[in-house]
């Protein structure tokens, strides 16, 4: 009789990355279909093709790579940098640009750096950049939500528009963003809240007139404020079921709190108050799927409050002076370019090395 | 700052751990069996900490319960004793209770059946001899921590001075194991009478008695000792049940080890490299504390301990009292082994640090804690690696505050500078973070492998030392030759020199003397020249004729090269270079004892890792 030999621990938690990214996934889907709800159908499409896109091209790297396709396809971790990229661009951005997005995350951002567990920076994140510096027309040509939109495509019309830019009717884009404001003369293209109100504000007007807009219905701007309860629903899902810690969402979302009420009592008229920093853009977003991503965010737990405490810091700073909107990305890509500088001073004193309180 | 623990004091925590399924019962649900006699005892002579004894049976003598078979020896080691009466077989290579699966020196016992008891000396009154006696009866009972590495337990007391708390240890926080609860539960009071007799002996200031929450019985069944101690024990009080306090820890693995323990208790840590009583704690398990009352008032050497015999595969779980020596095939098939038909394991120790085993002919030893013998369901073999997702779950989990997940890449990379850096030393290789690795890291593996190869390099690294320390002292004495030799060349030729010279002088006055005998002269020349020749000075003034004369000066010329050679240097530096290459050998012989003693005191904690994986983290280990 001959006994199998093994190491310690003998016991193990039945908890493996593919089954984390499961659960990432799973998370995501109360925002996904919020999305989907305000913004159409679009969003499906974008995911459909990032998914694909992004399993060839990790098949494909993992054999350039000589490494087992099937074993690292099976961590699910392409599928999340996929789906995180899909939800972040416009929904009804041409195909051709989710298919870059994709590329560039998953061959460049991580497999030209060691693949999984090895990239410095945020896949999905470094890949928004990418597209949003190359193809600034279509990154910000977002649909009105629901209820704004005069002319909301069907799901036909969408995936023309996804594939053709032309609806089949023949309609364009730009057309079908125009949100119906009574006259046909005063029928705008729309932006979205953070961007309409950074052009306001650069235009001179104060915040309240810019929100005067007819999309801050709400709280914080129509459609977007519940794809922000969405993501924050999931992102406590996260949470109680421990796929994450508490650390980055707290202290991402304190800093930017803690920037936004100084800001509101310091120039009211002139900076966005808490409610359109934290529900208004990709905020609830950023705090639970993004900076949370594990490769490229700080280690420690001390680590982990430092570098989203930067994010929080970045994404204000970014957003109230800095010339694009989208501050999560770039705050995020930024924060990654300080981890090893921050995991270097975070360092964990060991058992037995205390210095002795005398 | 004194440590004063009490019933009410605080409990402090320890960063990480883990909560693994405890799977106590229902091993701890019955009674401690005892099993019949087995048919044949394994006893090594090694089964602690430290050297082993000197052997003082031979094959085919017979043996009574409790006889030693070894003797402390020049090396003091702990003696093992005849676990029942019987006859020595044989005397042989058996495969060892060790991970590494080696063999080591084995008696084989052939037990008789009559279990008849070797004559026993208990000591009725401890206060009447002094500590060092009560220490040497210990040693000679065998008494070894039978929590942890099993480190003699009389040399752990006598080298523990100051101490403030004793802390006797019934955490027990692996899974699986249940010996130390079985044991509180059914001699609760023994093992409080061990522990005050540990007390006296180390002079503690306070008895602490730790134990999780998960064990309510044990708890109760000491509470109740303590509360007898007192009603029965008034006139002693002092000392005894009132300076007893029971502290119930919350379950969270690894609390037993002894630092995390500490930490609990007294939210102090054991400073690095240094010993819990370093900072006035000694630590027993509970194990320990029932064996030394039973050595002390029984007069009964360390037969025998419990073991936990578990897992699915076992189909009466439970615990058992396993003599020494016991082969695990014996305790197994009596608990209803059945083997799976694949990836059979056999676990020494509990699920977390135990150590597989392949041979179920080894014995039970001092350390011996559990047999776990898990189907493929309850505890799943280990899956294929992944990459780190640097998710830091590993460090969350870390009770030593380390950094695990650079360790692995640090390991990977055989990065040993990095390595020490990092403190992997202060790995206590409890599992919790290859327990909590999503991408099912064996990480622990990792870091034992590191730590041997950088023990191995300490060791090539050492050697290489006093290589180098001996090529430079070959290379001074042959330096040192070399310059001899010219020094006494040169004086040679400056004596042959001044030979001539003499020899010109005398030639000169002889021929103004007048008084010519050339033969005379000739003999003088060659004796002059043979004398220059024998030892490089010229016995000058051979003008005068006369043997005497000649012979005087002769004299005077030897004399004189004395007087030269003891002035000039040789002999001083020789001298000298003797005094430098002793002090040169005294310092390799140092430096040597050095690494050696560093070596010890690695394979201690090394062993008391291994240990921890044979018994379970729940008890002392030193």
């Amino acid at each position: 009789m001959s006994f199998y030999i093994a190491s310690s621990p003998h016991h193990h938690q039945r908890r493996t990355t593919a089954k984390l990214m499961q659960l990432v996934l799973f998370a995501m889907l109360p925002g996904f279909l919020a999305q989907l709800y305000f913004f159409g159908w679009g969003v499906i499409f974008q995911l459909s093709l990032a998914i694909a896109v992004a399993l060839a091209a990790e098949s494909l790297c993992l054999i350039a790579r000589d490494r087992a396709p099937a074993s690292g396809l099976q961590d699910n971790t392409a599928i999340v940098t996929a789906a995180l990229l899909a939800v972040s661009i416009p929904p009804l951005a041409p195909w051709w640009v989710i298919v870059i997005g994709t590329l560039f995350a998953i061959v460049v951002v991580k497999h030209l750096f060691g693949g999984v567990g090895h990239n410095i920076f945020n896949p999905a994140m470094a890949g928004y950049v990418l597209l949003l510096i190359s193809f600034p027309v279509q990154m910000t040509a977002w649909m009105p939500p629901t209820g704004l939109a005069s002319n909301a495509p069907g799901f036909i019309d969408s995936l023309y528009l996804f594939l053709f830019q032309f609806t089949n009717e023949g309609f364009s884009l730009e057309q079908v963003r125009r949100i119906d404001t009574g006259s046909m003369l005063d029928a705008v293209v729309m932006a979205t809240p953070l961007d309409h109100v950074k052009t306001q504000l650069s235009q001179g007007a104060t915040l309240s007139e810019a929100l005067q807009h007819r999309q801050f219905t709400g709280f914080a701007g129509a459609g977007w404020q519940w794809v922000n309860f969405a993501y924050l629903l999931g992102g406590l899902l996260l949470l109680q079921q421990r796929v994450i810690q508490w650390h980055i969402p707290v202290a991402m979302l304190g800093a930017l709190s803690i920037c936004a009420i100084l800001g509101s009592i310091f120039a009211p008229d002139l900076l966005p108050g808490l409610n359109i920093h934290l529900f208004s853009g990709a905020t609830m977003f950023a705090a639970f799927f993004i900076a949370t991503d594990p490769v490229s965010a700080a280690t420690s737990s001390k680590g982990k409050l430092i570098y989203a405490t930067l994010i929080g810091v970045l994404i204000y700073v970014i957003r109230s002076y800095g010339g694009y909107p989208d501050a999560v990305a770039f705050a995020v890509l930024l924060a990654n370019l300080c981890v090893p500088v921050i995991d270097q001073y975070t360092r964990p004193v060991t058992y037995g090395h205390r210095k002795e309180e005398s | 700052m004194a440590i004063d623990i009490s019933a009410t004091s605080k409990l402090w925590s320890f960063p990480g751990g883990i909560h693994p399924p405890e799977r106590k019962a229902p091993a701890n649900m019955t009674a401690i069996q005892r099993f019949p006699l087995p048919p044949v005892l394994f006893i090594p002579l090694r089964q602690h900490a430290g050297e082993p004894g000197e052997l003082c049976v031979a094959v085919g003598d017979y043996v009574l319960k409790g006889q030693p078979l070894t003797i402390p020896g020049v090396d003091n080691g702990l003696p093992v004793h005849a676990s029942t009466s019987g006859t020595i077989t044989a005397i042989q290579q058996h495969p060892l209770n060790h991970p590494s699966g080696l063999t080591g020196l084995t008696l084989c016992l052939e037990p008789d059946g009559k279990d008849a008891w070797y004559p026993r000396q208990p000591i009725a009154n401890i206060d009447a001899i002094s500590q060092r006696e009560v220490l040497q009866h210990l040693q000679a009972m065998g008494i070894a921590g039978l929590g942890g590495a099993g480190f003699p337990t009389a040399r752990k007391v006598a080298g523990a001075r100051n101490i403030d708390v004793l802390i006797i240890n019934g955490v027990e926080c692996e899974p699986y194991i249940v010996s130390d609860d079985r044991l509180m539960r059914e001699h609760a009071g023994e093992i409080l009478a061990g522990s005050l007799l540990l007390q006296k002996l180390t002079s503690a200031k306070q008895l602490v008695i730790a134990i999780e929450d998960n064990k309510p019985e044990a708890a109760a069944a000491f509470a109740a000792a303590i509360h007898d101690s007192n009603a029965t024990d008034t006139d002693t009080t002092e000392l005894k049940g009132a300076a007893a306090v029971l502290k119930i820890v919350p379950t969270r693995y690894p609390s037993g080890g002894e630092k995390q323990l500490i930490q609990i208790l007294t939210g102090k840590q054991v400073p690095v490299r240094g010993l819990p009583a370093d900072i006035g704690i000694l630590m027993q398990n509970v194990g320990t504390a029932f064996a030394v009352a039973r050595a002390i008032h029984h007069g009964e050497p360390l037969l025998e301990r419990v073991v936990t015999i578990t897992g699915e595969a076992v189909h009466q779980p439970g615990t058992a009292w396993a003599l020494l020596g016991t082969p695990i095939e014996y305790l197994l098939a009596q608990s209803g082994f059945r083997a799976q038909e694949k990836k059979q394991r056999v676990i020494m120790g509990g699920p977390m640090m135990g150590f597989t085993v392949t041979n179920l002919q080894i014995p039970v030893i001092k350390t011996t804690n559990c047999i776990l013998a898990p189907s493929q369901k309850e505890l799943a073999p280990a899956e294929a690696e992944m990459a780190c997702i640097r998710c830091g779950a590993c460090e969350i989990a870390c009770p030593a505050s380390l950094l695990p997940q650079q360790l692995q890449w640090l390991a990977k990379a055989k990065d040993y500078d990095g390595l020490k850096q990092h403190n992997l030393a202060d790995c206590i290789e409890c599992g919790a973070c290859a327990y909590v690795c999503p991408s099912q890291i064996p990480l622990v593996q990792y870091y034992r492998q590191a730590k041997a190869e950088i023990r191995e390099q300490a060791i090539e690294q050492q050697k290489a030392e006093i290589a180098r320390q001996r090529f430079e002292a070959r290379q001074a004495r042959l330096e040192r030759e070399k310059e001899e030799r010219l020094a006494k060349h040169k004086k040679a030729a400056e004596a042959r020199k001044a030979a001539q010279a003499a020899q010109a002088a005398r030639q000169t006055e002889s021929s103004t003397d007048g008084e010519q005998d050339p033969v005379k002269a000739a003999l003088a020349r060659v004796k002059a020249k043979k004398a220059q020749q024998d030892r490089g000075v010229e016995p000058a003034k051979s003008e005068q004729k006369d043997a005497v004369a000649a012979a005087v000066a002769r004299a005077k010329a030897k004399k004189a090269e004395r007087d030269a050679n003891a002035e000039s240097t040789p002999a001083t530096t020789e001298k000298k270079d003797a005094v430098a290459a002793a002090v040169a050998r005294a310092k390799a012989k140092k430096a040597e004892r050095e690494r050696l003693a560093k070596l010890e005191a690695e394979n201690i904690g090394d062993s008391e890792n291994k240990q921890n994986a044979t018994n379970n983290k729940g008890n002392e280990n030193s």
